[in-house]
Formats: C-alpha cells, sequence, structure tokens
C-alpha cells in the first residue's frame, strides 16, 4: 500500500459538516424553548441549560477541530488503546463515579459532569473497524465470533452494571455493521421475526398468531415450490379434519382443553406425518420451514410466560404502554401521553417558536434531554418534526454512502458503525416520543441537552470525517 | 475495493428509509388526523375561572331597598389537585374540626376528581383574609366568591321570593347554568332571573403542571367580563306593604293593593308570610324544612294561589252583566220579601218590599241578583240557558275571572268559572236550569276567585271598564321600558256608562250600607261586602274598594280567612290601607290598634 498526501480541508465532507451543525443549532434552539421561561432569558447564563449547552457546543467545535488535525493513521492505530483506556474508565466509573439517581454512571470533573458510557460508543467502533480490517478476516470463524462478541458487549455488559440498560441496548447497532461486513443475514432475519413475534404474541389471540404463522409457512413454502398447490390443500384439510375429530372428542368426554389446543394437537400430529414424509423424501426445505413453524410456536407460547413472570413490573408496564395496554396516564403512560399531546397538538405549522404550551409549562419530563423532540413538534409542528426526521435520515445516509466508498475495511467499518449507532439513538428516541417505540432513555444525537453526549457523538463523527477526507491517500 | 457484500448497503438503507417512512405516517396522523391532542393540550394548560356577578338590587316604587348583597367565601377543592399540606394550619385558619374537613374532601372526592366542589361554606371575612395570605400552601384548594341574598326589612317574602343552587334538571336544560350556581326560585327572583342575574364572566389563566397559574391568556383577549346583575324597581309600595302585613298578623288571608290606571301592584301580602332571611344562607334548608311543615303554610302564596267563592262581592260582575245585557236598567226593581222564593227553593234575604237598583248594592239585596242572575240566564234571546251562560262567562272573562292574567309572577292560578259542559257533566246536556246554578248570582257555589283576580276586578270598575295586567315591575336598570303587555289597556265587555251607577251603589255600601265602618272622612272610598261560605268553620271576610271615587288611586280586595261578615275584619282594614296609602297617616287609631291586635288564629283552634 503507498499514501499520498491530499488536502484534507479540501477533500472533507462538507455536507456531512454542515448537517451537523444544522442539527447542533436546532438542538440548541430547542433546548432554550423547552427551558425557557420569562425571568432567565439571558442565553449566556450558564446556570440554565440553553446556556451551557451553548459552551458544551464551542467545547465540541473545538474538539472536532482538533479530532480533524489529527493524522488518520492514528486512529487505527491507536484503536485498541482507546478502547481499552474506555474499558478501564467503565470498570472505574463503577468503583469512583457519582451516584444519581441509584446509577453510578457519573465521573465528576469540577463543574463538568462526564457521563464515561457515551464515550463507549466510538471507542467499540474503532475496535471492530480495527479488528475487521484485519488481513483475510473470516468472520464466520467460532474465534473471531467471539473476539468480536467480547469486543461489543464488554463495554455494553460494564454498562449494564450501571443500571443504564437503555445505552446499553444501543450496542445491538453493531448488528447492522457486521451484517454489511459478510453475517449471515438470519441473524437479522430472525431479529425481526423474534421481535414481530413477541409483540404479536402479547397482542394477539393465541389461535391468531397460530393461523398466522400457518399462513407465512405456507407461502415461505409456496415461494419454494411453484407446484405445491395440491399438498398445501392437502395438508390444510387434513389439519381442518384432525382438529374437527379432535374437538369432537373434547367435546364428547368433556376434557378441560380449550379449541386452540385441539388445534395445536392436529398440527402437531399432522406435523409429524409431513417430516416424516419430508425426511423419507429428503426435502430440506420441508424440514426447515416445519423447524421455523415449531420454534415460533413454541417461542409465542412462550412470551407470555416470560411476561408474565420474568418481566419486572416496570418493564412490564413500558411495554404495556407502548402497546396501548390499559395504559394508566397518571403514572408509567404519563411521559409518552404528555409527549404525544405535545407532539399532537403542535398540528401542521406549529404552535410557533416559544409558543409551545406544553413545553413551556413543562408537562413533558426530562424535555431538554430525551423528549427534546416534544419541542419540535409542538412548535413547528409537522412541518419542522419532519424536517428534522428527514434531515438525520439525510445525514445517516449520507454516513453510509462515505462509508462505501472508503478504500480501506477499517474506513468503511467506522463508517458503518457511526451511522447504525446515529440509526438505532434516532430510532428509540424519536419513536418513544411518538408511541412507536418503548421508553428507553437514550439522548437524540446532536439535539439533547447534555455535554457527555454531544461530545461522545462529535468525536464519534468528526474521526469519521477525518478518516473520509484522507480516503484518497490510499490506493 | 470491491466487496461481494457491498449490495447489502442497500439493505440496510432500506430498513433506514421504511423507519423514516413509519416516523412521517405517525406524525401526521397525530399532527395532522387528530385533533383530540389539541383539546387535551389545551384542558392541560387552560385553567377556566368563573367570575360570579352580584344580583342586582331589587327596590320599592320610591326607590327604597329591599333586598341587596352580601359576600360570602366558600372553599372549594378540586382532588385532583390536591397535595399533601398541613391539615392542622388549614383547620386552625378555618376554625373547623379536622373530622369536619376529612369529610368535606371525602365528598368532593366521590363528586369529582377533577370538578371544583365546595367544602367549606360561607367563611366570615376575617377568616378569608387569612386564608388568601396562605391559600399557596394548600394547592388544589381555592376561594370562590359568592353573593348572598339579605334583606334590611323583613317583608314582601312571596313577592320577593327566593335564590337556591340549581338542580340537575336546570343544568340538563339551560347552558348557563353549572352545578352550585344560584337561581331565583320564586318570586321575583325566578321572574327576573335573567335580568336580575347578570352574567357570569370566565378568566383564563395559564398553569403549569403544578396547577399553578402562570398568566393570563393571550393578556385577556379571551376573557369575557362578569356583568353585575341589573337593579330592579318593583310597584311595592314598601310603606304600604309593610303596614299591610302588620295589620294581617295572626290572621289567615290576603290583600291585593293595586294601582287601578296602571295595574302596578302596591301591595301584595299573604298572611302568615316568613322572615326572607330564614331561606338564606346555611340554615336554609334547615329553615325551608320548618316552614313546609308549618300548619299554616306560610309557604304558600294565598294572594296569588287561594281561591275563595267571591261572595257578595260579585254582585258587582252580574249588575254590569244585566246591565249590558239589557236585563235591567237603573231604574228596575225587584221585591224582596226576606228573600229569592220560586217554588219551595229560597235564597234568604234581609229586606223587606221593592227595592231599587242602588239599595240592591248598598244593601247587598240577594233576591234582586238572584232575580237578574235568572233573567240573563234565560234570556230568550239566547234560546238555550247555556248559551246563555257561556255568554255570561265571556263577560267575566273580560274581567279577567275563569283564567289567568299572566301577571309576572310565576305562582298565579286562574279563578275558576265553571264551564258550561262542567255542568252538562253533572245534568246531562243541555238538562240543567238557571235555578240550579242560582247561588253563583250572589258569589257562591263552584266559584273559586283569588284575591289578585278580584283586586283586578275592582281596579277594572274604578277605571271604569278597563284594566291593565297587574304587575310588579315598575323598571329595569339598562331597559328603556318593561314588557309592553304591561302598558296595554284590557276593555271588558260592558260599556263604560254601566259603570257609574255601579260606582255609585259602592259609595252608598260606604257611606250608609254594609260597610260603614270603612268610611274615611274626607275620601270617598267605593266598596263593597263579600262574605265567602266556608263549609269548614267561621266564613270568609271580603272586602273589595277603590278610592277616590273619582281618579282613582288605590284598588284594594282584602281577604280574612274566618273573618265572618265582610264588614267586621276586611273592610276596616281595607279602610286603614286606603287611609295609609293616600294619607300617609293614621286618623283612626283605636281602629288600628283593634285590627293589628286581633288574633283570629287563635279563634279558629278554638
Ligand atoms: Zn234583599
Amino acid at each position: 500500500m503507498t499514501t499520498r498526501k491530499v488536502n484534507i480541508v479540501k477533500s472533507a465532507d462538507w455536507i456531512t459538516i454542515l448537517l451537523y451543525l444544522m442539527l447542533i443549532f436546532m438542538g440548541w434552539f430547542n433546548i432554550y424553548a423547552a427551558v425557557y421561561n420569562d425571568e432567565y432569558n439571558s442565553i449566556f447564563d450558564t446556570t440554565q441549560r440553553y446556556g451551557a449547552q451553548l459552551l458544551w457546543i464551542g467545547l465540541a467545535i473545538i474538539i472536532a477541530f482538533i479530532l480533524f488535525i489529527v493524522d488518520n493513521k492514528a486512529y487505527h492505530f491507536f484503536a485498541y488503546i482507546i478502547y481499552g483506556i474506555v474499558v478501564f474508565i467503565l470498570v472505574g466509573v463503577l468503583f469512583f463515579g457519582k451516584e444519581v439517581n441509584g446509577a453510578r454512571a457519573w465521573f465528576e470533573l469540577g463543574p463538568i459532569g462526564l457521563q464515561p458510557a457515551e464515550f463507549g460508543k466510538f471507542a467499540t467502533s474503532l475496535a471492530i473497524a480495527r479488528f475487521l480490517s484485519s488481513f483475510n478476516l473470516k468472520i464466520h470463524k467460532l474465534e473471531n465470533i467471539v473476539i468480536i462478541l467480547l469486543v461489543i458487549l464488554t463495554p455494553a455488559f460494564l454498562i449494564i452494571l450501571q443500571n443504564d440498560t437503555g445505552s446499553a441496548l444501543v450496542y445491538l447497532a453493531f448488528v447492522f455493521v457486521l451484517f454489511r461486513e459478510g453475517l449471515t443475514p438470519w441473524v437479522l432475519i430472525i431479529g425481526v421475526v423474534v421481535l414481530l413475534l413477541f409483540f404479536a404474541s402479547l397482542l394477539l389471540e393465541p389461535l391468531t398468531v397460530l393461523i398466522s404463522l400457518y399462513v407465512f409457512t405456507i407461502i415461505l413454502f409456496r415461494l419454494n415450490n411453484n407446484k405445491a398447490l395440491r399438498e398445501i390443500l392437502i395438508a390444510t384439510s387434513v389439519i381442518f379434519a384432525l382438529s374437527g375429530v379432535i374437538w369432537l372428542v373434547v367435546y364428547f368426554f368433556k376434557l378441560p382443553i380449550n379449541f386452540y389446543f385441539s388445534v395445536v394437537i392436529a398440527i402437531f400430529l399432522a406435523g409429524v406425518y409431513f417430516l416424516f414424509y419430508a425426511y423419507k423424501k429428503n426435502l430440506k426445505v420441508v424440514l426447515l420451514l416445519i423447524a421455523f413453524f415449531a420454534g415460533s410456536l413454541i417461542f409465542s407460547f412462550s412470551v407470555n410466560y416470560v411476561f408474565d413472570h420474568v418481566l419486572q413490573d416496570h418493564q412490564q408496564k413500558r411495554i404495556n404502554v407502548l402497546l396501548n395496554r390499559d395504559v394508566d396516564v397518571k403514572s408509567a403512560g404519563y411521559n409518552v401521553h404528555q409527549s404525544k399531546i405535545a407532539i399532537g397538538s403542535g398540528g401542521f405549522y406549529g404552535k410557533g417558536y416559544l409558543k409551545g404550551t406544553q413545553t413551556k409549562f413543562n408537562f413533558v419530563p426530562e424535555q431538554s434531554t430525551d423528549f427534546i423532540f416534544c419541542t419540535v413538534g409542538e412548535e413547528w409542528g409537522f412541518l419542522g418534526s419532519v424536517t428534522v426526521v428527514l434531515l438525520f435520515v439525510f445525514l445517516i445516509l449520507r454516513i453510509i454512502y462515505m462509508a462505501e466508498r472508503q478504500r480501506s475495511v477499517f474506513g468503511r467499518v467506522y463508517g458503518y458503525s457511526v451511522a447504525s449507532i446515529l440509526f438505532v439513538h434516532f430510532a428509540v428516541n424519536i419513536g418513544m416520543t411518538i408511541g412507536l417505540a418503548p421508553v428507553i432513555g437514550i439522548p437524540l444525537p446532536f439535539f439533547s441537552y447534555g455535554g457527555s453526549s454531544l461530545w461522545a457523538f462529535t468525536i464519534l463523527l468528526f474521526i469519521f470525517v477525518r478518516l473520509d477526507a484522507s480516503r484518497m491517500e490510499l490506493f | 475495493m470491491k466487496n461481494k457484500f457491498e449490495s447489502r448497503q442497500y439493505v440496510i438503507g432500506g430498513i433506514i428509509i421504511f423507519i423514516a417512512i413509519a416516523f412521517i405516517i405517525q406524525l401526521f396522523l397525530l399532527q395532522v388526523v387528530d385533533t383530540a391532542y389539541k383539546v387535551s393540550a389545551d384542558n392541560n394548560v387552560f385553567r377556566y375561572v368563573t367570575e360570579y356577578p352580584g344580583r342586582g338590587l331589587i327596590m320599592d316604587r320610591n326607590g327604597k331597598l329591599l333586598v341587596y348583597n352580601e359576600v360570602a367565601y366558600d372553599l372549594e377543592v378540586v382532588p385532583n389537585f390536591m397535595r399533601s399540606f398541613d391539615t392542622l394550619e388549614l383547620c386552625s385558619i378555618l376554625d373547623i374540626s379536622k373530622e369536619k374537613l376529612v369529610e368535606g374532601v371525602q365528598k368532593a372526592k366521590q363528586y369529582s376528581a377533577y370538578k371544583p366542589s365546595v367544602v367549606v361554606k360561607q367563611i366570615s371575612s376575617k377568616k378569608y383574609a387569612i386564608l388568601q395570605e396562605t391559600l399557596y400552601k394548600f394547592p388544589g384548594f381555592a376561594v370562590r366568591t359568592r353573593t348572598l341574598r339579605k334583606y334590611p326589612e323583613p317583608i314582601a317574602a312571596h313577592v320577593l321570593g327566593y335564590v337556591g343552587e340549581v338542580n340537575d334538571k336546570i343544568i340538563k336544560s339551560d347552558k348557563y347554568y353549572k352545578s352550585g350556581d344560584y337561581i331565583g326560585i320564586s318570586g321575583i327572583e325566578r321572574s327576573y332571573e335573567k335580568e336580575v342575574r347578570g352574567r357570569k364572566g370566565v378568566k383564563i389563566y395559564l398553569v403549569d403542571v403544578h396547577n399553578s397559574i402562570k398568566g393570563s391568556y393571550k393578556d385577556g383577549t379571551f376573557d369575557t367580563a362578569s356583568i353585575v346583575g341589573a337593579n330592579i324597581t318593583t310597584t311595592l309600595d314598601a310603606e304600604l306593604q309593610s303596614y299591610g302585613e302588620k295589620l294581617m298578623q295572626n290572621k289567615i288571608g290576603s290583600i291585593v293593593a293595586l294601582e287601578p290606571s296602571t295595574g302596578e301592584i302596591l301591595a301584595l301580602i299573604t298572611s302568615p308570610s316568613y322572615n326572607s332571611n330564614l331561606l338564606v344562607g346555611q340554615e336554609r334548608t334547615k329553615n325551608y324544612m320548618m316552614l313546609q311543615d308549618d300548619k299554616l303554610k306560610p309557604l304558600f302564596n294565598r294572594a296569588l294561589m287561594a281561591r275563595y267563592p267571591p261572595g257578595s262581592t260579585f254582585k258587582l260582575v252580574n249588575a254590569l252583566v244585566g246591565l249590558q245585557e239589557g236585563i235591567i236598567t237603573t231604574n228596575s226593581a225587584f221585591s224582596c220579601n226576606g228573600g229569592y222564593h220560586v217554588g219551595s227553593f229560597t235564597v234568604g234575604c234581609h229586606h223587606g218590599g221593592s227595592i231599587d237598583f242602588l239599595h240592591s248594592i248598598q244593601g247587598s239585596c240577594n233576591s234582586y241578583y238572584c232575580n237578574v242572575f235568572q233573567r240573563i240566564l234565560d234570556d230568550k234571546k239566547y234560546g238555550k240557558v247555556s248559551v246563555a251562560y257561556n255568554n255570561w262567562r265571556r263577560h267575566l272573562a273580560s274581567f279577567g275571572i275563569g283564567r289567568k292574567l299572566e301577571i309576572d309572577l310565576s305562582s298565579e292560578l286562574s279563578s275558576f268559572v265553571p264551564t258550561s259542559e262542567y255542568y252538562d257533566k253533572i245534568y246531562g246536556k243541555d238538562k240543567w236550569k238557571s235555578l240550579w246554578i242560582i247561588s253563583m248570582a250572589i258569589g257562591q257555589g263552584e266559584l273559586g276567585v283569588t284575591p289578585i283576580h278580584m283586586a283586578n276586578l275592582t281596579a277594572t270598575i274604578a277605571n271604569r271598564g278597563y284594566y291593565v295586567i297587574p304587575h310588579i315591575i315598575k323598571s329595569i336598570e339598562g331597559k328603556k321600558s318593561i314588557d309592553p303587555k304591561y302598558l296595554e289597556k284590557h276593555y271588558t265587555t260592558i260599556d263604560r256608562k254601566y259603570f257609574d251607577p255601579v260606582v255609585d251603589g259602592m259609595e252608598l255600601v260606604i257611606t250608609s250600607g254594609t260597610a260603614t265602618r270603612a268610611r274615611l272622612p274626607g275620601v270617598a272610598i267605593c266598596g263593597k261586602t263579600g262574605t265567602a261560605e266556608n263549609p269548614h268553620g267561621t266564613d270568609h271576610s271580603i272586602f273589595v274598594a277603590f278610592a277616590p271615587k273619582n281618579n282613582p288611586k288605590i284598588a284594594i280586595a282584602v281577604y280574612i280567612e274566618n273573618g265572618g261578615f265582610g264588614s267586621t275584619w276586611a273592610a276596616p282594614i281595607a279602610s286603614l290601607m286606603i287611609e295609609k296609602y293616600l294619607n300617609d297617616t293614621i286618623s283612626r287609631p283605636l281602629m288600628e290598634e283593634g285590627m293589628v291586635n286581633a288574633n283570629l288564629i287563635n279563634e279558629k283552634k278554638q
């Protein structure tokens, strides 16, 4: 590999930098609105959150500048060391951190509180990028899988110990990175199926889930084999007839079994025959489908059990709020209810800057941090909300585009890490405020109040902007 | 550096775009499609505070105050906005027991979690002053200022009426009223509720999540100011009313005095009455029950609702109808040999020989009016008795008798004059004869006339042929005129010329007839006595009169239950009332004393 010098200022991606600046300043304006009251309104008053945030923004820009003048090869070189230092700090905070709200997640540096968990994200991204860029790496080799899992899960585990499950969940973002680097798509597919089944099992009647699963399996089967219509019809009528017979027996002997279970029994009896038939004729697809069907069914059974017996009370509540099941708007559902009121009341054009009544009179808790999007929704309306959503999507897709143009695996993996982490934050945070995701307290990148998160996202993004600026040095 | 998984970037990009589209759809649903969130946001932040205006004052015709307001403070609570507070401190400010406060809050919770309800009623202004300073310590509590009616002199309770809290029926039918609001329930308070209540105002405040007020919404652009109720001047003469009530003490009955030319009610007395101050404030319900249980029925408005047979006073009407129908002339005479005799049937009287028109009124001759009434009913020009009867009834109706006058006090009942169908039902169609209903000639039988209708009849005679519907309203502040229906003259079916001889007869009643006790030197009073037969005890004493004879200023009807002959009690009382109104002094203190001190209720009991 040879290198050549390029003008990094010229080749820097100014679109990304511009999007970044737009987001942090829009964020600041909304924090001002969220905290605004008539008594304190000097924007430089650092005792107020908007004043402090202005200071954090200034520091963030200095950090961005410093990151930009550092040599691009340093990030590759120091990746593991940075990762090691951050893990060390994450361990340290468990012992020496300041306890806030029952979580040891903060270091106090004079007047500034630092949250090390925020910095775990860029460090892990660097480490993963470094590892995956190892020459001729086979991702599906067991030892590699173990190393990758260790790199990702170590910080995540330490963050869970800080009692901050929400921030730990963000590390799932690396699934997208690994998928791009060749991880089997089954991880993603199974993930989606599990998620859908989970909610379907909680929301729908068991019989509905069962029939949906059956129909879905048949469709998969038919996609694989165009001529299978006859077999499908036979199988379906056999199951129908069988469940009818079983139901009659149950009814006749007054057995304590309901209709749903007689259908399940019929399907399993039929399934045993199909399994035997498929095994004999060596039909791999059919075997796989039957395994999928049975597995899904068992999973669906267990979801309700897990929900009732394994999940803790507050976790159940969060899921209930998300699913709109017996929502108590005074307690667990309060945040989301008020958040939806704030956003919903904004209407198409919004109430106007500093005119949001939900915002001004503190009906939404955590409004300058996790629920900052409410201010956007209330004061800037549908137009403003869509603008923010589009800016984020544009930024994330831009980063993916940039990642794809990297000449090094290190650059590409790091780029995908940045995009995935931003995406998970964006999806969970906004999804939560509009009632599409459970209440998981993670900040909206660049928008939410807080120095640690702003600096951490700035570092995450600007390392990549720096790498990208030098992409032409490699060939 | 090509990579075989390059196409996977589109899968990841697709997932991102999918989520973004889901978000935009959800935002569209929340912000554009569903309007419920806007309402919820408003409910969160707006606090509507109602301002209650004072009710209008009520005055008599001379501007004397009859009803005014006193401010009272009620402590209210909205249970949902309550936070923990120092109960002992609140109790000591209000000087109530902790149990009472807890009970009040408990009741409020049962009523509604979001709506305010009264916990402690009518806090004194002194306690209120302390409470106002410390109210911030008791979130959820607020003081509601209300006005209570006060009466400087306890007169005319039935005319003024009383106010009370609206019931559910009213709340449902009239959007203006909310639970806990006051409304006029009887009397003027009810008739002129719309004028006297004023208009409630609403102030819109912005409140934060702790329900503390942050300022008024858009500088009060959308507030509506409360408008104080209009002051009302009534036609009552407070002095006359008060004097009449004094005369009527310890008597059951009624006095109605009108100004004939205008129909204005000068006095409307019903006895026994009650003190209006009893039906105000905390003891209201208790006092109301007490009044309701009273055997003498002080809540019953006799002046407007009690139907008595008019007795001999009704001869005036039959005289007028007889003249109008040409049955008699002022020269007609009938013989009275101790009564009216048809076969074995007799209506007794006390005259001998021939009685002429003037003396028939002066001496209240039963025979004379039985003859007149019989001839009215058997008049050949009508063919059948029922037709002639209905014609007679038509004349009565033109005096306002037999129907409602529609005065501006809601409890007025119509007087009762049977219809021809009524007799058809009893005796069979057209089977009844004039003789069978002859008692109506002298105002007995089924007839039932209320005091106000009798007073109106008297005013009509005083006016020589017309009346203006009696009314209590003289003027309403801010209004140019009262309802024109109380200015309109209603002419009777009797020609003006027939009134003069009747009036002459009425003058003779006082000067040398059945009511010489009512004589008042210097004033030409015209009157007529009557006695209403009372099957349950002593007859009722009735007297109607107007004065002076020319250009009359007052027409009056006096009913004294169990008072015996009209001349005994009713006539002197009417005379004193007339003197009080016209001369403002009483020249007959002995008569006054006798009337005031007479106790006819005890007599009834014995
Ligand atoms: Zn006689």
